[in-house]
């Protein structure tokens, strides 16, 4: 059983709907990992912040953002265990952020597992 | 009431309290000794009771005769612990060691409890354990608790003393540092023992009662100890109160169990449900979302009457992040019917086949409920696998009346 992170990439979602939708999606992931950690599959995961966000670049020239204004923006991730690539994959296509046309979910395995 | 009923109730009750103040004074090491010493009693009160009249203060007549049973002891015993001498020469009325005030009652429980919740001993020993010296069960009612036998319920009791000898414990009262290190141990054996009593499989319901209603009790004497009176000791305590609050519901008066979905709503015991709820506002203190959190919050919306939508969604929603917290295949289980409900059938049908618990009745017969109506020969083929696999009789007998009604339809 290897560990995959399915890294999610979206625009901020408070910038675009309502707060009665955005809980609608909050509900829609809690679904989505309680379906997964209900198959013991679930291992951890980590929501990031898009307000005050910076970027460090070379020579440590420091900008803002970014700001969620573009689907290629990290989101947030989840790590899970599967036997296989494919099988992580079959997780991520649940994710309610591929509701929206453009987001991705990048599959990735874990360094280092045993 | 006459001696025959009053003795049995009088023993549990004060068993337990008189072996726990005698045992932190004559040291762990004597258990068996103070255990004896409070038996003794009681024989001494079947004795006198039964032929003669029952005292005015049947406890005061209990304590009276078990300390002067104990300084017995503590005087053949002279040189075993030089303490104890020399504070019996410094003081005249030797009785006034033996302190079965409520203050030092209480106390000694709790160090008691703190004591047999040794993370060297294993979790079902130190059920047994506790059962046996702070509920004061006798070995016969223990082993029929847990469908064992006299001889392994003995051997756990013996294997768990030897260990707590071993490991050189004192009953003095737990410093608050290890009441904080240890309160996960006690909880977790808490929450088994009420779990033990209220998914027991012994067809005894009193027992089973007994069970849950000493669970109960011993967290309440957490709740009563400024140092343990913490959020997620409130939140177990709710969890325990909503969940006792079926008991008048989960039994036909044959024994038979009836499901959550068939019980008769106006059974539930509203007051139990009134206290759960006063003990779950106390949780709500602190950031601390423990896991009993989560499960007392998902057994308070099962104390809700009828099929509400939001009901099921925030039953949902907690068993989502129950799981994500720690997983157990019985969450994974009601997690999906709670799916069922608020999905529809169809959805949760999906996502219980992921779930590879082949080798649980309960994947078979939510998997049963989830092909019914529409699907009745799978439904019937998950339902005869349940069956094969389910242990106790009273289960077995619950599944084969479901399986004549769909075939009878």
């Amino acid at each position: 059983m290897n560990e995959y992170a399915l890294i999610m990439r979206h625009e901020d979602g408070s910038k675009i709907a309502s707060p009665e939708q955005m809980q609608i999606w909050m509900k829609q992931t809690m679904d989505w990992i309680g379906g997964i950690a209900a198959q013991n599959k679930f291992v951890g995961s980590q929501g990031l912040i898009f307000d005050d966000a910076r970027v460090v670049h070379f020579d440590n020239v420091v900008t803002n953002g970014p700001f969620g204004d573009i689907k290629e923006t990290l989101g947030g991730l989840i790590i899970v265990r599967a036997e296989s690539i494919d099988e992580a994959v079959e997780f991520a296509k649940g994710c309610p952020v591929l509701q929206g046309n453009g987001n991705t979910v990048e599959v990735r395995k874990v360094a280092n597992h045993k | 009431m006459n001696s025959e009923t009053l003795i049995p109730h009088l023993f549990r009750a004060e068993f337990g309290k008189i072996t726990a103040v005698l045992a932190r004074l004559i040291g762990f090491e004597h258990i068996e000794d103070a255990e004896d010493i409070a038996s003794a009693t009681f024989a001494k009160a079947v004795e006198s009771w039964t032929f003669g009249k029952i005292p005015e203060n049947p406890r005061a007549w209990l304590y009276a005769v078990a300390k002067n049973q104990a300084l017995n002891w503590i005087k053949r015993h002279q040189n075993f612990q030089l303490k104890l001498k020399d504070y019996l020469t410094l003081n005249p009325d030797e009785s006034g060691i033996i302190d079965l005030s409520d203050d030092s009652i209480r106390d000694s429980q709790l160090s008691m409890l703190f004591a047999i919740c040794h993370p060297a001993i294993a979790q079902q020993d130190q059920i047994a354990l506790a059962l046996r010296i702070l509920c004061g069960f006798g070995i016969e009612e223990i082993s029929n608790a847990f469908l064992s036998n006299k001889e392994a319920i003995q051997k756990r009791i013996y294997r768990a003393k030897n260990k707590l000898r071993q490991e050189g414990l004192n009953l003095e009262s737990p410093s608050v540092k290890d009441r904080r290190n240890h309160l996960q141990t006690v909880l977790t054996m808490l929450y088994l023992l009420f779990n033990e009593g209220y998914y027991s499989e012994s067809n005894d319901t009193i027992i089973r009662e007994d069970l849950a209603g000493e669970a109960i009790r011993l967290t309440d004497l957490l709740l009563q100890d400024q140092h343990t009176r913490m959020p997620e000791v409130f939140a177990l305590m709710a969890l325990m109160c909503f969940q006792a609050s079926r008991f008048p519901a989960r039994r036909d008066s044959d024994g038979q169990l009836i499901l959550y979905e068939d019980q008769n709503q106006e059974l539930w015991d509203q007051n139990l449900i009134a206290r759960g709820t006063y003990f779950f506002h106390q949780a709500a203190q602190g950031n601390q979302l423990t896991r009993f959190h989560l499960e007392a919050g998902i057994a308070y919306w099962y104390t809700q009457k009828g099929d509400r939508k939001d009901k099921w969604e925030n039953i949902l929603d907690l068993y989502n992040h129950l799981l994500v917290l720690e997983y157990s295949p019985i969450a994974a289980l009601n997690r999906t019917f709670a799916l069922s409900k608020v999905r529809g059938k169809d959805a949760a049908r999906q996502e219980a086949l992921k779930l590879k618990l082949d080798h649980s009745p309960y994947y078979h017969s939510l998997l049963c409920e989830l092909y019914l109506p529409e699907h009745p020969d799978q439904a019937v083929l998950h339902l005869r696998q349940a069956i094969d696999l389910v242990k106790t009789n009273t289960e077995k007998a619950l599944l084969l009346q479901k399986l004549m009604v769909i075939q009878n339809t």
